[in-house]
């Protein structure tokens, strides 16, 4: 055994320092093992670490530096073998791990430091996320704030609401201070203060429109801000300490209607802006943003569309009223027009009855009276008093006929008659006058001219001694001729009267009068004027004129019905003048079997009084008149059917039947249609039986409407026994009847 | 009564009948229509007539009691009724019916109730005087006697 050359410890020298020695140990042991035990449990607290099993490296590590710390209290003083024995294992290991860890850990820090890397970059990211989200959160406020205000502003479409709802709705939305509207003036020179958001009554502020800052606002169509100090901006007095807020300025488009060409949208054609001044609180750090500088823009836009709208519809509802009113007053006047009308027709036909009836007295008594014994004077006085009263039943119905002329309420009568006698007797009517006047009349007929024909005779009549008449009236000497012809088309075409075409057909001719005279002629100039009524030229203005003036003026009407044209020629004064007229006439079917309308007066002509076994079909739907035509036709002779409806008669008629007496009146049957119905049943004619109508009433228009529909004859209701045969009798004579 | 009473009495009550316009004309041609080939012609027409304007009176009543009157269907039935009176003669009851069918045009319904009233009056009347003289005809026949014609 050595001498151990341990340094014994010598408590009283180095005591001191061995028990500082001892005691750090001992608490560096303690911190060893507490450092793990703190570890483990913050770990097993948190969630995320995620290197755990570097932990209980790190914890064993560290316990066994503790170990070895703690087995060094041991040292110290004398100490067994088996202390240095596990102190010397304690030792290793404790190298051991802390090796181990010391690798381990250089794997490990760089990625303990990327993760803190990576937390440095999410937090940017989050931050940035942050600021894009609160500007798309402006965005969509500034998108709602539009939509509102546009709402707003659409909703009504009143021009001044408009302007109104917008700036308080701009004021409100954006916090504003003022917000005002400059609308142009009528010269458009000035901008006039229209609208403001605070100031209830904005007075006629006026800024001329060529002032630089407003040019500027209007040469863009953004929002431009200005300087407070403009006089746009300038709404109340400035005496004040405030800072103004910011002010800002914007063009609205004024579009008017004639703006929106179809093939041109009024993109910059426009000339007329209004201003918009929005100014933001004084004294408030506000500044104006872009979102609300965009929001602005956009209502301004708005705005102008909302009000080319109103404008739009103001014009429209004013078109329409304007269109009401011209329809009620038209609507008036032509009520009135009508009333007037029916008043004067109702005021004429009064007249004419009224005046019509003592002429007519007048005229009969005065021609009785001719027919007694008189002294010539007295023959001399009452063919005077007849002469005028005649003149004067004329003239009443003249100027009734040319009234209705006029409103063309007058019909022709049309009828058969006998063109021949007709001229005849006019001329035998004018030939008095004029052989008193020493004047030659001259008939010619040309040889083709039918002698029967189909139209007014009345009329006709009248109008060729009108026409006659004023031949001889203006004619002191000299002849008269007088001459009627079948016109060709090509000479009744008058070049002066290019609309007049003519054209024949087969049951029409064209009837072409001319009537020649000597006379005192007519200025050219006048003719024109000679047609119309109550025009008299001077020339015509003779001693001897007592014409109305209307008589010509009625022939020309007449003539138009009857699709005639007249005219008169004349070279001029002294030279005589020539009246043409041509008028269209019907040639009649049955030429030769006719009978002139005039039924000869005096005792019937019986001719067939025998009517033994005539068939004979009565259609009546009155039960009463069927019996008495049946009673009268079987005391006739005949052989009667009779038949309730137009069914019936249809089904029943055969051509056995001769006659078929059919009453028109039936109410729910059209007879016309039935008649019709015959004639296509029997077409041929001698085959078909003759169909007289039946009626209670024999105005023209029925009778017309008769002839047209082919029916043979028209009796009156009741009907006599006398005038049954001789209805009959006429029938089976002529096949045909006009009744006058 | 003898028959030449009877038949002076008839004369005068036919006369009387046409003096009060009651009859016109177009009875006398009912007459004349009256013969040996048919005896009754006559009274059997008048006899129609009173049938027919029994029926037509009643649709007449009915039609203008309702609430609105079709006036197309009563002027219908007084043009009926216009024709049946003319054709034997029933003076005084066409002329009522012309007067009645105007105020149809004009779509009256008091007037046309008035004018039916008139109608029935006169309709009553004439069937009254018609019978009488029927009647007095056929005394005139029972006593043996001809008929006289009164033209």
């Amino acid at each position: 055994m050595e001498s151990c050359n341990c340094i014994e410890p010598q408590w009283p020298a180095d005591e001191l320092l061995m028990k500082y020695q001892y005691i750090s140990d001992f608490f560096i042991a303690l911190a060893y093992f507490s450092i793990p035990l703190e570890l483990i449990y913050f770990v097993k607290k948190s969630a995320v670490f995620p290197y755990r099993w570097v932990l209980v490296q790190f914890g064993a590590f560290i316990v066994l530096c503790g170990a070895t710390h703690l087995i060094n209290l041991w040292t110290f003083n004398m100490h067994s073998r088996t202390v240095a024995v596990v102190m010397t294992t304690a030792k290793v290991l404790t190298a051991l791990v802390s090796c181990v860890t010391a690798l381990m850990l250089v794997h490990i820090i760089p990625d303990l430091l990327s993760v803190k890397t990576r937390e440095l970059f999410l937090k940017n990211k989050a931050a940035e996320l942050d600021r894009e989200m609160g500007l798309i959160r402006t965005q969509e406020e500034t998108g709602r704030h539009v939509r509102m205000l546009t709402h707003e502003i659409r909703s009504t479409l009143d021009r001044h609401t408009i302007l109104k709802t917008t700036l308080v709705e701009l004021g409100r939305t954006l916090a504003l201070e003022e917000c005002a509207l400059w609308m142009p003036t009528r010269t458009g020179l000035e901008l006039q203060l229209a609208y403001t958001l605070r100031h209830q009554n904005p007075v006629g502020f006026t800024v001329p429109t060529q002032l630089p800052v407003i040019n500027q606002v209007f040469s863009t169509n953004r929002a431009v801000k200005i300087s407070p100090n403009s006089p746009v901006a300038r709404l109340r007095p400035v005496a004040s300490k405030y800072m103004p807020g910011e002010v800002v300025a914007v063009r609205v488009p004024l579009l008017h209607l004639s703006n929106f060409q179809i093939y041109d949208w009024p993109e910059l054609s426009t000339k007329h802006y209004a201003l918009m001044v929005l100014m933001l609180p004084s004294d408030s750090a506000r500044k104006w943003h872009v979102h609300e500088l965009e929001l602005v823009e956009v209502v301004a836009d708005q705005v102008a569309v909302a009000l080319s709208h109103a404008a739009i519809l103001e014009e429209s509802m004013r078109a329409r009223d304007l269109l009401m009113e011209q329809n009620v007053a038209l609507d008036l006047a032509r009520r009135e027009a009508e009333t007037a009308v029916r008043a004067r027709n109702d005021f004429l036909a009064v007249m004419n009855h009224e005046m019509g009836t003592p002429m007519h007295a007048i005229i009969a008594v005065s021609s009785l009276l001719q027919e007694t014994e008189l002294t010539p004077e007295q023959r001399l006085m009452v063919e005077t008093i007849l002469k005028s009263s005649n003149l004067l039943a004329t003239l009443i119905n003249d100027v009734l006929d040319l009234s209705r002329l006029e409103d063309g309420s007058l019909q022709l009568d049309i009828g058969t008659f006998n063109l021949h006698a007709l001229f005849k007797e006019v001329l035998n009517l004018i030939k008095p006058i004029a052989s008193v006047k020493k004047l030659l009349i001259t008939l010619s007929l040309a040889a083709d001219l039918p002698e029967y024909a189909v139209g007014d005779e009345k009329r006709l009549m009248q109008t060729l001694l009108n026409v006659v008449g004023n031949a001889v009236k203006f004619s002191k000497d000299g002849s008269i001729s007088l001459s009627a012809f079948v016109a060709k088309s090509e000479s009744l075409r008058d070049p002066r009267v290019p609309d007049f075409f003519p054209v024949p057909s087969d049951n029409h001719f064209y009837l072409r009068v001319q009537v020649k005279d000597s006379g005192s002629g007519i200025n050219p100039q006048d003719i024109p004027k000679l047609f119309t009524k109550f025009a008299q030229g001077q020339s015509l203005a003779t001693k001897n004129s007592d014409g109305s003036g209307l008589g010509l003026a009625i022939c020309k009407r007449f003539v138009n019905l009857m699709e005639g044209h007249i005219w008169i020629e004349s070279e001029g004064l002294g030279k005589g003048s020539t009246a043409i007229f041509a008028v269209k006439l019907g040639i009649p079917e049955r030429s030769n079997e006719l009978k002139l309308s005039f039924v000869p007066k005096g005792p019937a002509n019986h001719g067939q009084t025998n009517f033994l076994g005539l068939k004979v079909l009565v259609m009546d739907d009155n039960g009463v008149s069927r019996s008495v035509t049946k009673g009268l036709l079987l005391y006739l002779g005949c052989d009667v059917m009779t038949v309730s409806s137009g069914e019936e008669c249809l089904r029943v008629i055969t051509q056995e039947h001769q006659v078929v007496f059919m009453d028109i009146c039936m109410p729910g049957v059209d007879g016309y249609e039935v008649a019709v119905r015959i004639h296509e049943k029997f077409s041929k004619r001698h085959e078909r039986p003759l169909i007289v109508a039946l009626t209670g009433n024999t105005d023209r228009v029925t009778k017309e409407h008769c002839l047209r529909v082919g029916l043979d004859g028209v009796v009156l209701k009741p009907v006599s026994v006398d005038k049954m045969r001789s209805v009959l009798s006429e029938l089976l004579e002529h096949r045909v009847l006009f009744e006058a | 009564m003898e028959v030449g009473q009877l038949q002076r009495k008839f004369v005068d009550y036919t006369a009387s009948l046409f003096c009060e316009g009651f009859l016109d004309e177009q009875f006398t041609q009912l007459q004349q229509l009256q013969d040996e080939s048919n005896p009754d012609f006559v009274v059997e027409v008048v006899s129609l007539f009173f049938e027919d304007t029994e029926k037509l009176l009643n649709d007449l009543t009915r039609a203008l009691d309702q609430q609105s009157v079709d006036f197309k269907k009563v002027d219908a039935h007084v043009h009926q009724l216009k024709g049946s009176s003319s054709s034997i003669g029933a003076q005084r009851v066409r002329n009522a019916c012309i007067a009645f069918r105007n105020f149809c045009e004009e779509q009256n319904t008091d007037a046309c109730s008035k004018c039916l009233l008139q109608v029935k009056q006169e309709y009553s009347l004439v069937k009254n005087k018609l019978d009488t003289l029927f009647r007095l005809e056929q005394q005139i026949v029972e006593a043996g006697g001809a008929v006289p014609m009164v033209g």
